[in-house]
């Protein structure tokens, strides 16, 4: 398994962001989490990234354990892309020098040739390395926020809504770059989201969460066939 | 009888080099006692129209109509005291976030009292105070009370757009300018929130211009659904027909949604063509 998660519970101050979640995502895989603001799923993405400090259970990515793995070995294996592509961006500096960074920090060798590939990647033209981001469209800059994600050759990503800040075309054409990328460079996604037809669209298996809790963990199969045995999920589906 | 007229409405904003850019272009329509759709992708200028209709275009932008009338009253020249006693008694608007529309320093319960006051200044403290309660209670909050003693930040995203809602209602407006008044909200208080201006246009008669970018939502709810592409409308129609829609804009925008049972085949995406921007087609 790329990702276990046993009875993960995190909380802040005296309250609970999420209670005794457990799943595991295989190789390759792509998993959904779905539910409503506040019921957990962005916490646990950002537990997972190590961000969170008061937490109990147990996670594993890739076999680390993020409690006792240093930032930059995590950060190899596993990368974020945050929902604002406008807030996830540094505003003054360079398309160029934001996706080169992570490889900067980690000494990694060639990095002017690796920008470029990367921005190949995600299909932007190299030129775009020497624009600044309010100098790109909302859509185009979660495709750098992808490229810079994608800068440390990691394995797994997660990904907090990426697309419900962008106009529908805009995140026709994200969702296929996803799915290009996950096949061409076998990787694991974590997706959240709270629109069940993106997720029943990227995910193979997801799992909806309400108040903090999971509710149930379903197959794309039994999702699309309405194969769902919560209340709160069906009113989910019925909903969207 | 219509409640708005509105025909070759222009926005411009001033470029770099000085000149004058159209970012609203010719649009012209008309809304009776109905609920109408507005779509679009950001920057289509949908927002833009409806802050024209209130007349809250920030100062730089450049606005001309041939006519823009509500009401049988010309907006056009009207003055900014005509505008400003307009606005909030007859004229609403609802804008997305909550966070940023309402007075994070003041109690929710004060300042519906403030927006009840504004319109009936004879009105006892009391009675505003009891209004406000019943206003809270109208909009699905429950504990209307405790809430009323809440700050702006300390409520959720639904509960902030409900007190917005309850807000400009209060005053029983003729026509409500809604901008993307569900896009912050989850599906069920979504379902809340349209029901309760659904209940405002059909129980009171009034006017609805609902401004978003969710095509399938507009046509579920509206009664009919403007599409705008590039600063001007490419296609009218209506809401249950929305499947029928023939501009290549259009169906681009349907075809590219990803839904709960379609093929994991990549998504259509959506083919720009120059011509959907040209004027007078």
């Amino acid at each position: 398994m790329m990702i276990e998660i046993k009875d993960l519970s995190v909380t802040f101050g005296s309250s609970t962001a999420v209670r005794n979640a457990s799943f595991s995502v295989a190789e390759g895989e792509s998993f959904g989490l779905v539910g409503e603001s506040g019921s957990g799923k962005s916490t646990i993405l950002r537990t997972i990234m190590g961000l969170n400090w008061n937490w109990s259970g147990t996670i594993r990515v890739a076999d680390l354990d993020p409690a006792r793995t240093p930032r930059k070995t995590l950060a190899r294996v596993v990368q974020m892309v945050f929902q604002d592509p406008y807030a996830s961006l540094h505003p003054r500096y360079v398309i160029g020098h934001q996706i080169a960074e992570p490889m900067v920090i980690n000494a990694i060798p060639n990095v002017q040739r690796r920008t470029a590939e990367l921005l190949d990647l995600i299909g932007l033209p190299a030129d775009f390395q020497f624009r600044y981001p309010h100098e790109l469209s909302g859509g185009q800059r979660q495709r750098v926020a992808i490229a810079r994600a994608l800068a440390l050759s990691p394995r797994v990503l997660l990904l907090d809504e990426p697309t419900s800040a962008l106009d529908v075309s805009i995140q026709a054409e994200i969702l296929n770059l996803l799915n290009r990328l996950r096949r061409e460079l076998n990787l694991t996604f974590v997706l959240v989201s709270h629109d069940l037809a993106v997720i029943s669209y990227m995910c193979e298996r997801l799992m909806v969460m309400r108040n903090a809790a999971p509710v149930e963990t379903l197959t794309r199969e039994q999702l699309r066939a309405g194969d769902v045995a919560d209340g709160y999920s069906r009113q989910l589906l019925a909903a969207s | 009888m219509n409640l708005l007229n509105v025909e070759n409405l222009h926005v411009a904003f001033r470029t770099e080099e000085g000149t004058f850019r159209d970012a609203v272009r010719g649009v012209s329509f008309s809304l009776g006692r109905e609920k109408l759709g507005i779509v679009g992708e950001s920057g289509s200028g949908k927002s833009l129209t409806g802050r024209s209709i209130l007349g809250v275009l920030p100062p730089y932008a450049r606005m001309s109509a041939d006519r823009l009338e509500f009401d049988n009253i010309d907006l056009r020249d009207a003055s900014p005291r005509l505008r400003r006693s307009l606005r909030g008694s007859r004229l609403g608007m609802i804008l997305q976030d909550p966070k940023f529309s309402l007075n994070p320093v003041m109690r929710i319960g004060d300042q519906i009292v403030e927006a009840i006051r504004i319109g009936n200044r004879r009105m006892s403290g009391r009675d505003a105070r009891r209004k406000a309660l019943e206003t809270l209670e109208a909009v699905h909050i429950r504990e209307p009370e405790r809430v009323a003693r809440l700050y702006a930040h300390e409520l959720s995203g639904g509960m902030g757009q409900r007190v917005m809602i309850g807000m400009m209602v209060v005053r029983e407006p003729d026509l409500l300018v809604a901008d993307e008044p569900t896009s912050a909200l989850d599906v069920s208080v979504r379902t809340q929130v349209l029901s309760i201006l659904d209940e405002l246009v059909t129980r009171r008669g009034m006017g609805l211009i609902f401004i978003s970018h969710d095509l399938n939502l507009v046509s579920k709810f509206c009664d009919r659904v403007i599409v705008m592409y590039a600063g001007r409308i490419v296609e009218t129609l209506q809401a249950d027909r929305l499947q029928e829609a023939q501009h290549p804009y259009t169906r681009g925008l349907l075809s590219c949604l990803p839904s709960i049972n379609r093929s994991l085949e990549p998504l259509p995406v959506l083919q720009r063509e120059a011509s959907w921007a040209e004027l007078g087609q």
